[in-house]
């Protein structure tokens, strides 16, 4: 049996009180389902944990009058998923909140915890006992990245199904602190450090995400890449938003690529070879050349960093045929 | 100085009311079954991928080894052992023992609760919503085909007016 270090537990009922109990310190949880295996394998060492899930203003979905979508951060994913609007118009987020983990996952686990997953990889993901046999990393308390022994910075995998999807889409966040709130693209929420992956500080508290309506005539899809379809985290996860004109030429297209290194990647200079164009096989082919180009999968994951290299084009290849379809 | 760290919760179990202190890093499974005797649930992963210990919280399946029990204070709490009216076995369990759909037995209290939460919400589900309603549970036994004929079999049955 896996046992965690003891740690205390506070309470709050409303906003106000979570970010001043997080402004006395501690660490927040919600579904907690990425944290206490993380707490189990002595990865983390709280002494406070400051539960978010008695905060019911936190929770549920809403669209407002410009038409956007507004989800607390505290709103499950099963209710996200569920959600006839978000299903209808935002249908890769619908799609990205259902296929995480799995059901009794999903029944607790949050948009907010989702999009704040701690990043992931095969040297960190496992027993004290078995990253000290090897050598402590990056990550925790080592001087060596395990993945790009050469590095200096950590490479763990952004894993996490909606945050692709959320950029993608354009969504911004609102962070809530004792100080003030601010709100930030969702795309800034992250920096390229996987020890330390979220531009949050550790007194903000994420309370709700916003995300605009997409133009008419846009479609969306998540694709997520893993080895067992009912479970796994994602050996590859992108979204893709497509928009075309009258003329069926496309006007925009945003592809972002997760589960490679700490945060998710853009595709960026898309625009320049698709903009203007008929979605046709040649079209499709260059954006899918570009997206395998930009990015590049690590041994983070225990599948082939090659292999997914491929697939991501096979895939954004396949996702832009069915979208132009 | 343990006992200052001690925190009194109240849960519903399987309709009894319980009051219990606990430490805030101790898990829902551990109470159950350490605290409370309940042993139906089982401790397999303990760290939130098998399923074997799936219990219902406020109607909901959650994963008891990953939620601290602090975190289900004032929830109803529904176990395997909450299933049965006394000699009587649940349709479900009924069903399983008909398909031979437990092997091992390992991971059949949390399929149990699941599929039972599947059939309050869903009383006539397709076998993909099955599958997808037990995507959580991993067996190493059966191959699965057993137990989605069980729950196909036992939803039939509540249908057609058993309990």
């Amino acid at each position: 049996m896996l046992t965690m270090p003891p740690f205390a537990v506070v309470r709050p009922r409303s906003v106000d009180e979570a970010v001043d109990a997080l402004a006395q310190g501690g660490r927040l949880v919600a579904g907690g389902t990425d944290l206490v295996p993380n707490l189990k394998r002595g990865l983390l060492d709280p002494k406070r944990l400051v539960s978010l899930r008695r905060v019911a203003a936190l929770r549920g979905v809403h669209t407002e009058e410009g038409g956007a979508l507004v989800v607390g951060a505290g709103t499950t994913l099963v209710d996200l998923a569920a959600d006839t609007r978000v299903r209808e118009t935002w249908s890769a987020l619908a799609r990205a909140a259902e296929v995480v983990a799995s059901p009794p996952i999903r029944n607790v686990a949050t948009l907010g915890g989702n999009v704040c997953l701690d990043t992931r990889c095969a040297y960190y993901d496992q027993t004290d006992f078995w990253r000290g046999a090897l050598g402590h990393c990056l990550k925790t308390c080592g001087d060596v990245c395990h993945v790009v022994p050469s590095g200096k910075r950590c490479v763990a995998a952004f894993s996490a199904d909606t945050p692709p999807v959320l950029i993608a889409y354009g969504a911004t966040a609102t962070l809530v602190s004792a100080r003030g709130s601010r709100t930030v693209p969702v795309a800034e929420l992250y920096v390229a450090d996987g020890a330390r992956h979220l531009a949050l500080d550790p007194d903000e508290l994420l309370t709700e995400v916003r995300v605009p309506r997409p133009g008419p005539g846009a479609r969306a899809a998540y694709v997520k890449v893993r080895s067992r379809a009912a479970i796994d985290f994602p050996a590859l996860s992108i979204a893709l938003v497509l928009a075309r004109a009258g003329d069926g030429a496309v006007s925009d297209v945003s592809v972002v690529v997760g589960a490679l290194g700490a945060k998710p990647r853009v595709v960026d200079g898309l625009a320049a070879i698709a903009a203007g164009r008929p979605l046709d096989e040649a079209t499709i082919g260059a954006i899918a050349e570009r997206a395998r180009a930009a990015c590049h999968p690590l041994g983070n994951i225990d599948i082939d960093a090659d292999w997914r290299r491929a697939v991501l084009a096979v895939q954004v290849r396949r996702a832009l045929a069915t979208l132009g379809a | 100085m343990e006992q200052a760290r001690l925190e009194t919760i109240t849960l519903t179990v399987n309709g009894d009311v319980r009051r219990i202190a606990v430490p805030p890093e101790r898990t829902l499974v551990e109470v159950l079954r350490e605290g409370l005797g309940l042993t139906g649930t089982k401790q397999g992963c303990d760290e939130g991928d098998c399923g074997a210990c799936t219990v219902l919280l406020d109607g909901r399946p959650v994963l008891s080894c990953i939620t601290l029990a602090v975190e289900a204070d004032g929830a109803r709490v529904e176990t395997v052992e909450g299933l049965a009216d006394g000699p009587r076995l649940h349709p479900l369990q009924e069903a399983f023992v008909r398909h031979g759909a437990a092997q091992c037995g390992f991971c059949t209290s949390g399929v149990l609760v699941s599929a039972r939460a599947l059939l309050e919400r869903e009383p006539a589900p397709s076998r993909e919503a099955i599958k997808t309603a037990l995507s959580g549970n991993l067996c190493r036994c059966t191959g699965y085909t057993k137990i989605l004929d069980a729950v196909e079999d036992a939803a039939r049955v509540l249908r057609e007016g058993g309990r």
